[in-house]
């Protein structure tokens, strides 16, 4: 008998009586979907926010907030550095990408593999800027998978601020592995 | 009494000799468990999100065989290469083989703490395949050579000179830095490197979803997404409980974990992986080690719903005052404790004596497992399996007839209370584990019932 059958035999015969699943209403509460809310969680995280009407300003707000970035990749100019080998993309200074939903509870945003082109694309950069449309912002986890639905692409994420750890000594240092910073446009 | 020089109590007493280390440890845990209440008290929702968790969890190990059979298929049309390790030898097995058909020396790992069980690094090193660990605080532990102490703060018994020593050590920074932002951007260079170079990641599983065949692994680094996207092989080894039924139930999951865990609304990542990217391999690693039989224990299957949140372990008087490194098993703590004796009862007997059974766990674990009810399960397991000493036994023994026989309890309270009195060297004495750290108490001159009896003839 492989392990396999093996594993599921003594599951089977292990396993207790089964129960019914929950239900999942009224997990949300009143909690809400505001730019407000959202904004006050995601500075308590470390990102910072900026309210644009034109994702043209995007430029001028990078250049003035971060004076010194030399290569900034915006994730929907899919020139020829999608096709690259992912490891080219390590001297991204600022990653540009749009997200798909904002969790106001937690400052999360959603983002599959449609926005962001290249995998590794949201992690390898130094910082990274997520496009965020004001009608996107939902209140709970619970509203953004029902919004989400089944996945359609191979890859998603949720991204909640800038990449940090507090491993020495419960010393909280922005920056890990991941982005140094994150910062939002919130549009419209 | 033959107790092993590992048990819980011997690896305290080391915790202990440093005195202001243990309160530093102590304080700074329930800093983090102090960060969770804030969290929890601001979701109004947060009992029934618990309760809900615990529903869905029981769920799963009601329906365990066929969400597993599930998931494998989705697993399998999503591209993904599925094995299953009966044990921790034949995950071991499994892991070197993948890595071997690649040509793997060195490699990077994300914090898994099935890999930390099975004894996945000792094993791929003895085959000559480098790990690295790429969590901060499992690379730091690694570098110390030692394992993590918390499943979720790896390197909290660490002060932050001695990683600076191990960083100069080891990566070269300047002798006696010992700032942590300096510290972890040396780690981000150097760990950087490790990604770039490797060709093959391993990283754990938080949540597994039988509906989509999709894993979510929750970092607040994002070394588990920088190891897995640049690699060409991806290994992802979980335990056979960490299936969720279906992919709307992660919203419950993810608002429960960051805010138990450390006290944050959510990890900075949540990835949800699904289908390798092209051209590159997606390995999943379904083990049992032990599960399938703890399954099978009515009075432990509950442990099985664990999230490896840690809470449990932060807010236990013990573990914060004895440190994870004195549970000597990979999970520390009251969970690790009712986990363990289900792996070696013999080796482990231990740990569930290892608690106050003040219940402050089960307070505060996300899932609601009855953990200091299981850790009280446990002992009259283990005794009655004869995994205690022979000491404990005998005084439980004579304890039993004193205390169910009035006029017994009456002559041994006041032979106690004149051999305190007469001979305190008989009992303050280093034979005495109670005279640890305590002094024993002044002797009453009489007992309570003789007290009351006094009054009530007083009174007429």
């Amino acid at each position: 008998m492989s392990s396999r059958e093996q594993i599921l035999a003594a599951v089977k015969k292990n396993q207790p009586e089964a129960t019914m699943l929950p239900s999942l209403q009224g997990l949300s509460g009143n909690m809400p979907a505001t730019l407000e809310a959202y904004r006050k969680v995601l500075e308590s995280l470390g990102g910072s926010l900026f309210e644009i009407n034109d994702t043209a300003q995007i430029t001028d707000l990078l250049s003035e907030h971060y004076p010194h970035l030399q290569r900034v990749v915006f994730a929907d100019d899919k020139r020829k550095w999608v096709n690259d080998d992912p490891h080219q993309l390590e001297d991204v200074d600022m990653a540009v990408v749009t997200g798909t939903w904002g969790v106001a509870e937690n400052g999360a945003i959603w983002l599959t593999e449609n926005d962001i082109a290249v995998r590794v694309l949201p992690f390898i950069c130094q910082h990274l800027a997520i496009i965020l449309p004001r009608e996107r912002i939902l209140a709970t986890m619970h509203d953004a998978y029902e919004k989400m639905g089944a996945p359609q692409t191979g890859f998603g994420v949720f991204i909640a601020g800038p990449s940090k750890t507090a491993d020495i000594e419960q010393s909280l240092v922005l920056g890990a592995h991941g982005a140094k910073s994150l910062v939002v446009f919130v549009l419209g | 009494m033959n107790r092993p020089t590992t048990d819980h109590a011997t690896l305290a007493d080391k915790f202990n000799e440093n005195e202001p280390r243990v309160n530093w440890h102590d304080e700074t845990l329930w800093w983090v468990r102090a960060k969770r209440d804030r969290q929890a008290w601001s979701i109004p929702e947060w009992e029934l999100l618990r309760e809900t968790a615990s529903q869905i969890k029981l769920n799963v190990l009601g329906n365990l065989h066929d969400y597993l059979i599930q998931f494998e298929q989705q697993a399998l049309q999503n591209g993904a290469v599925v094995h299953w390790a009966a044990d921790a030898a034949e995950h071991n097995r499994i892991v070197t083989t993948i890595l071997q058909r690649h040509g793997v020396k060195r490699m990077v790992k994300s914090k898994s703490m099935l890999t930390e069980e099975c004894h996945l690094n000792p094993h791929l090193q003895a085959n000559g395949i480098e790990v690295i660990d790429t969590d901060l605080g499992e690379r730091i532990v690694q570098l110390a050579k030692e394992p993590p102490s918390h499943i979720v703060l790896p390197c909290i018994h660490k002060k932050k000179e001695e990683i600076g020593e191990l960083f100069h050590e080891h990566l070269g920074t300047p002798a006696g830095n010992a700032d942590p932002q300096f510290l972890t951007a040396a780690a981000r260079q150097h760990l950087r490197q490790e990604f770039l170079q490797s060709k093959a990641a391993i990283t754990g599983v938080n949540f597994a979803v039988a509906e989509t065949g999709e894993m979510v692994v929750c970092t607040n680094e994002g070394n588990a997404d920088m190891g897995a996207h640049l690699a060409d092989v991806h290994i992802a080894c979980m335990g056979m409980e960490k299936i969720v039924p279906e992919r709307k139930h992660l919203g419950v999951f993810l608002r429960l974990l960051a805010r138990s865990a450390t006290g944050q609304p959510i990890t900075t990542y949540s990835s949800h992986f699904r289908k390798p990217a092209p051209g590159k391999e997606l390995h999943i690693v379904i083990v049992d080690n032990g599960r399938s039989r703890q399954l099978g224990r009515e009075d432990f299957r509950n442990s099985l719903k664990c999230i490896r949140c840690g809470a449990c372990m932060n807010t236990c008087p013990v573990y914060r005052r004895s440190g994870g490194h004195s549970y000597h098993t990979a999970v520390a703590g009251p969970i690790g404790a009712i986990l363990a004796p289900n792996l070696d009862m013999k080796d482990y007997a231990d740990l569930p004596f290892a608690s106050t059974l003040c219940g402050s766990c089960s307070n505060v674990c996300p899932v609601k497992i009855d953990i200091h009810q299981q850790l009280y399960k446990w002992r009259q397991v283990l005794v009655q399996e004869g995994h205690t000493s022979g000491m404990k036994t005998a005084g439980m023994k004579v304890m039993s007839a004193v205390l169910s026989k009035p006029g017994n309890y009456k002559k041994a309270g006041k032979m106690g209370r004149w051999v305190l009195k007469a001979f305190p060297g008989m009992v303050n004495n280093r034979f005495n584990p109670w005279y640890k750290q305590r002094e024993m108490p002044a002797p009453p001159k009489q007992s309570f019932s003789e007290w009351y009896a006094e009054q009530q003839s007083t009174k007429k």
